[in-house]
C-alpha cells in the first residue's frame, strides 16, 4: 500500500491491514475499536505499518498478560485524528520470550516495553535500554507472573 | 591614696561622659551615654559594696576612674547598640511573617502578642538542635565562614546610624565602609559553597557570586550619585541635606534600581537565586544545620534591615521629617522609614516569581546599570545648574 | 613551555571536568513526591536528564488479581489523590464495558460531573505546585484556598475529600445528594470570579511569564511519538481529547469546546503548556454546568445504578478516559471468575515522565521546576 491514511476509518483499517498482511487475523471491530491479532514474526513491521501508512502515532500502551503458557503482549495504538485505537495482540511462548521492540518506532513505547520486561521477562530485542524502572535493580524474578504467588494467593 | 566615702551616692554621681578625657565620641551619643550611666549604676554598687566591707581599698577606685569607666562603658555600648539592631530584625521578620501571610490569605505565626513569639520560640528550636558536621566538609573554612558571614551582618547592621545621636562611627566615609563591608559576604558565601563539598552548595555558591557582579555596580553608581549631590559620603550629611527635599524626587530612577539592588544584596525573594529552594534545596546553605543555619538566616535579615536603612538615609530623608527637621523621638522616625521600606519589599516577595540567573544578570547590566547612569546624568545636570 | 603544558591539557581533556551529574530527588522540593532526576549539567545548562521512578510502586496490578471486581474500587483512588475520582470512573468504565451493560443516564451525567469537580481540583493542585516551582508562595496559598471549595463539593457529594470511593460498577454509590445541584453551581460561578485573581497574578507578571516563555519547545511529532499526552500535549498543538473524540459516558452530549494552542504552528513552549491547563479550567466549569442542567432535567428520582453480575465474561476490553494529565486507560483481561486476570492501569504521567529527558535538555537549571511543573507529578499512579 502506497497511500497514506491520515484519518482511516475502521473499514479501511480493516481492509488494509488484511490486504498488507494476510497472516493478521482481525478478531473483532466496534466503534472506534480494532481488535487484531499477529504473529510474532511480523509484528515489527505490522507496526511499522500502522504507524506510517495509518497514521497511528500514538502508542498509549505496552503491555503482556501471562497464560501460563504463553504471554500474549498488547499493543494499543491510538489515531488522533479519528480516535480509532487498534488492540494489536501478539502470542510469544513460553519457552522463548523474545519481540522485537517498537521503541524504534513510537519512543513513548520505551518505558513501556522496559516495565513489561521487569514485570513480565519478555525480552524486547534491540531496545536501547532495557534495564529495571519500576523494581530493584536486585530482584532476579518477574513478579507479575502467574507463576509468582502473592502470599495470600498460595 | 586615702579618700573619704561614705554614702552610695559617692559611688554613683553619674559625671557627664564628655568631660572623661578617654571619651571615643565627640559629640553627643544617646546609646553611649546610656551604657555609662549603666556602669555608673553598676560599677558603683560594687564599688561601694566592696567598699563597706574593706574600706579605704583601691579597687573601689580603680573601677571607677575614668579609664576603666570608659572600657566597661564600650563593653556595655557594644550589647545596647546589638541588641536593639536584633530587636529591630525580629521586628522585621515578625512583620514579614504577617504581611506575607495576609497577602497569601492566611494569618501568618499566631504564637503570643499576636505571633511576635513564634521569632523567639524559632530561635529556641534552632538553638536547642544538634550541632552536626558532615563528616567531607573541609571543616575550618565551613565552620569560619558561618562566624565571617554572621559577623559581617552584624557589624554592619550596629553601623547603620539611627539618628545624629545614636550611631556607632561618624566618619566622612560613613556609607562607603558600610558598603564596603557589606559587599563582603558573598565573597564568603562563595568560599563557603565551596568547602561544603556539595553540588548545591557549589552552585549556590557561584550564583551568590554572579547575583554579586549583577547589582553591585549599579548600587554603587548611585551611592556615587548621591554623595555627589550632597558633596559627601558622611551620612548625617547625606541626612540633613534632605531638610526640605527628599533626595527620592530628584533621584526617583536611583531608588527604584537602589531599591531593587538592596533586594538583591541582601538575597531575599525574587533574587535569593543562591538558595533558590526548588532547584537547589537550600543553596549555599544546605548543610547547614541547626544553630548555624539560625544565625545565618539572623544574618540574613539583619543584611535586609540594613538595606531598608540605606534606602531610608539615601531617599527617604533618614531621621528627619521635612520643614519640621530633628523631632524628639528621631530614632522612631528612622526605624518607621525603615520598615516602611521593608513592606515594600515583602509585597514584591508575595507578587513575583523568583527571577532566574541570567535575567538577574541581563536586569543588572541592561536595565539598571543604564538607568543609574542616567541618573547620575540628571544629578550631573542638577549640580551644574545649581540646585543643589 | 608549550611542550610542558600537552599533558595537562590531554589530562583535561581525559576528566572531563565541566559537565557534572546533579541528583535531585528522591526527596527535593522540586519533585512533587518521591521520584529521583538526575541531571547532567553544563553550567548552568542542562545537557542530559535520566528520570529515575519506582520508590512507590505496590504491584498495585499484580494486587488486583486478588481481589473481586467490587473491592478494587477503593483501591483505585489511591492511584492518585489528586483525580481519584477520574480513576475509580475509568475502572468501573472498564468493567462494564467488559460485562457489556449500559447504565443509567443520571449515573453518567453525574460521573461527568464528578470528574470534571476532579478535574478543576487537580489542576488547581497544579497551579499551587507551579507557585512553589516559580518561587511564589501566594499563588500556592490562593490556588489551594479555591481548591478547598471543590474538595467540599466532593464531602457534599460522596462524603469524602480525596479518596472518594464514589463511582460503583453499574453507576453511582449514592444519588446527588439535596440542593448539590445548587451548590456546585455556584461554586462554579465563584470560581470563574476568582481564578481571575489567579491570572492576573501569574499572567499580567511579566516574570512569570518570562520564566516560561521560550523555553523547553516540543513540537506536534515529537509530543505523538514521545507519548505526552493530555493538556501538555493539546499546548503544542495536539488537536485531539479523549472526551471530544474518543467520547465515553455522554461527554457527545455535552457541548464543549476542547482548548488547544498552536494549532497552526505545531510547536508550543512551557508557557503554552501552562496556560492549557487554566483555559481547561473554565472549559470543566462550562461543561458542570451543562451536566448539571441534564440531571436535573432527567428528574429526582431517576435510577442512578443498576446491578451487575459479579463474574466477568472472559476476555479482553479497555477503557480509555481523558484524565487532567492525560490520557488513562486500564487493559482487563477477565477469565470468567469474579477476579480480574490482569489489569493493567496506563498512567499518564508514567509516560510523561519519561519525556523529561528530551523537556529538560538545554535548559538552565533554574528552569527545570518550570518545566517539569507542568508534567504534574503524581507518584502514585506513576509507580502504581
Amino acid at each position: 500500500m502506497d497511500t497514506v491514511l491520515q484519518s482511516p476509518s475502521v473499514e479501511e483499517i480493516t481492509q488494509a491491514l488484511k490486504s498488507e498482511f494476510p497472516a493478521v487475523e482481525i478478531i473483532s471491530t466496534e466503534e472506534r475499536r480494532v481488535k487484531a491479532k499477529c504473529p510474532r514474526e511480523i509484528s515489527h513491521d505490522v507496526c511499522v505499518f500502522i504507524h506510517e501508512k495509518l497514521t497511528f502515532e500514538h502508542c498509549s500502551v505496552v503491555t503482556a498478560v501471562d497464560y501460563i503458557d504463553h504471554l500474549m503482549i498488547v499493543y494499543l495504538l491510538a489515531n488522533y485524528y479519528t480516535g480509532i485505537m487498534i488492540d494489536l495482540d501478539v502470542d510469544v511462548p513460553d519457552e522463548d520470550l523474545h519481540i522485537d521492540s517498537v521503541t524504534d518506532i513510537w519512543e513513548g513505547a520505551n518505558w513501556h516495553e522496559r516495565e513489561t520486561w521487569e514485570l513480565f521477562g519478555v525480552v524486547f530485542d534491540n531496545h536501547p535500554r532495557l534495564e529495571r524502572l519500576l523494581t530493584p535493580k536486585t530482584y532476579e524474578f518477574f513478579p507479575f507472573r502467574k507463576s509468582y504467588k502473592l502470599r495470600s494467593q498460595e | 591614696m586615702s579618700y573619704e566615702y561614705t554614702s552610695i551616692r559617692d559611688f554613683i554621681d553619674f559625671p557627664d561622659p564628655y568631660d572623661n578625657p578617654f571619651t571615643p565620641f565627640l559629640t553627643s551619643n544617646l546609646p553611649y551615654d546610656l551604657s555609662y550611666g549603666l556602669w555608673q549604676i553598676i560599677g558603683g554598687t560594687i564599688a561601694w559594696l566592696i567598699n563597706v566591707i574593706v574600706p579605704g581599698n583601691g579597687v573601689s577606685k580603680w573601677l571607677l576612674c575614668d579609664e576603666v569607666s570608659v572600657v566597661f562603658a564600650l563593653a556595655i555600648f557594644m550589647l545596647v547598640t546589638f541588641i536593639v539592631a536584633f530587636v529591630v530584625v525580629l521586628l522585621n521578620l515578625w512583620m514579614e511573617r504577617k504581611v506575607l501571610g495576609r497577602l497569601m490569605d492566611r494569618r501568618g505565626t499566631m504564637i503570643g502578642l499576636k505571633g511576635f513569639l513564634q521569632c523567639v520560640a524559632d530561635g529556641l528550636k534552632t538553638f536547642m538542635k544538634e550541632n552536626t558536621i558532615p563528616s567531607k566538609v573541609d571543616k575550618m573554612t565551613y565552620i569560619w565562614c558561618v562566624s565571617l558571614i554572621v559577623g559581617l551582618s552584624c557589624f554592619v547592621a550596629v553601623m547603620v546610624p539611627l539618628s545624629q545621636r545614636w550611631y556607632v562611627v561618624n566618619y566622612d566615609t560613613g556609607l562607603l565602609i558600610i558598603m564596603a563591608f557589606y559587599a563582603l559576604a558573598p565573597f564568603f558565601i562563595l568560599v563557603s559553597g565551596w568547602a561544603q563539598n556539595n553540588k548545591y552548595s557549589l552552585i549556590g555558591g557561584l550564583r551568590a557570586a554572579e547575583l554579586m557582579i549583577s547589582y553591585e555596580v549599579p548600587m554603587l553608581i548611585i551611592i556615587a550619585t548621591t554623595s555627589l549631590l550632597v558633596g559627601s559620603f558622611n551620612i548625617g550629611d547625606i541626612v540633613n541635606a534632605q531638610d526640605e527635599i527628599w533626595l527620592i524626587i530628584p533621584e526617583f530612577l536611583g531608588f527604584i534600581v537602589f531599591f531593587f539592588c538592596a533586594i538583591a544584596e541582601c538575597e531575599r525573594p525574587p533574587f535569593d537565586i543562591a538558595e533558590a529552594e526548588t532547584e537547589l534545596v537550600e543553596g549555599w546553605q544546605t548543610e547547614y544545620a541547626g544553630m548555624k543555619w539560625g544565625l545565618i538566616m539572623l544574618g540574613d535579615y539583619l543584611r535586609g534591615s540594613v538595606s531598608c536603612g540605606m534606602v531610608a538615609i539615601m531617599f527617604l530623608g533618614g531621621w528627619t521629617i521635612p520643614f519640621i527637621g530633628e523631632t524628639p523621638i528621631p530614632e522612631i522616625i528612622f526605624l518607621i522609614k525603615a520598615w516602611f521600606v521593608f513592606f515594600l519589599m515583602i509585597l514584591v516577595r508575595g507578587a513575583i516569581a523568583r527571577v532566574r540567573p541570567d535575567q538577574i544578570l541581563n536586569l543588572g547590566w541592561k536595565v539598571f546599570m543604564p538607568l543609574a547612569v542616567f541618573n547620575l546624568a540628571i544629578a550631573v545636570l542638577l549640580k551644574i545648574g545649581g540646585f543643589y | 613551555m608549550a611542550d610542558s603544558l600537552v599533558p595537562v591539557l590531554e589530562a583535561q581533556e581525559k576528566m572531563d571536568t565541566d559537565k557534572m551529574w546533579v541528583i535531585w530527588g528522591p526527596q527535593h522540593p522540586f519533585s512533587h513526591g518521591l521520584w529521583t532526576l538526575k541531571l547532567k549539567i553544563d553550567g548552568e545548562f542542562c545537557v542530559d536528564a535520566d528520570p529515575i521512578v519506582g520508590y512507590l510502586h505496590r504491584g498495585w496490578e499484580k494486587e488486583t488479581e486478588n481481589r473481586d471486581y467490587a473491592r478494587i474500587i477503593p483501591m483505585t483512588d489511591r492511584l492518585c489523590y489528586c483525580a481519584s475520582m477520574t480513576y475509580s470512573h475509568l475502572y468501573c468504565m472498564t468493567v462494564e464495558k467488559a460485562l457489556g451493560i449500559d447504565i443509567p443516564e443520571k449515573a453518567k451525567y453525574i460521573r461527568i460531573v464528578a470528574d470534571e469537580v476532579c478535574r478543576i481540583q487537580s489542576h488547581l493542585m497544579w497551579l499551587a505546585a507551579v507557585g512553589t516551582d516559580m518561587g511564589n508562595l501566594t499563588v500556592f496559598l490562593w490556588a489551594m484556598r479555591e481548591r478547598e471549595y471543590f474538595l467540599d463539593l466532593n464531602v457534599k457529594l460522596c462524603g469524602a475529600r480525596m479518596t472518594t470511593n464514589y463511582p460503583r460498577i453499574g453507576g453511582v454509590r449514592n444519588d446527588i445528594t439535596d440542593l448539590f445541584d445548587r451548590d456546585i453551581l455556584r461554586t462554579v460561578d465563584r470560581f470563574e470570579k476568582a481564578m481571575w485573581d489567579i491570572i492576573y497574578l501569574i499572567d499580567d507578571s511579566s516574570v512569570f511569564v518570562s520564566r516560561m516563555r521560550k523555553i523547553s519547545y516540543l513540537t506536534r511529532e515529537q509530543c505523538a511519538n514521545m507519548g505526552l499526552t493530555g493538556p501538555a500535549m493539546r499546548g503544542c498543538g495536539v488537536d485531539f481529547d479523549i472526551r471530544r473524540d474518543d467520547p465515553y459516558d455522554n461527554y457527545d452530549k455535552v457541548d464543549f469546546e476542547v482548548p488547544v494552542l498552536n494549532k497552526e504552528t505545531k510547536v508550543g513552549d512551557t508557557y503554552d503548556r501552562y496556560m492549557i491547563r487554566i483555559e481547561e479550567m473554565f472549559q470543566s466549569c462550562d461543561i458542570i454546568r451543562q451536566a448539571v442542567q441534564k440531571i436535573r432535567a432527567i428528574g429526582k428520582n431517576a435510577p442512578y445504578r443498576i446491578k451487575t453480575p459479579t463474574k466477568v465474561p472472559a476476555g479482553t476490553t479497555f477503557g480509555r478516559l481523558e484524565d487532567p494529565r492525560g490520557e488513562s486507560i486500564m487493559y482487563l483481561a477477565s477469565d470468567g471468575t469474579d477476579k480480574p486476570y490482569r489489569l493493567k492501569v496506563r498512567s499518564p504521567i508514567f509516560t510523561n515522565v519519561s519525556c523529561s529527558k528530551v523537556m529538560c535538555e538545554g535548559v538552565r537549571i533554574a528552569d527545570v521546576p518550570a518545566v517539569l511543573a507542568q508534567i504534574d507529578m503524581c507518584l502514585g499512579e506513576t509507580d502504581r
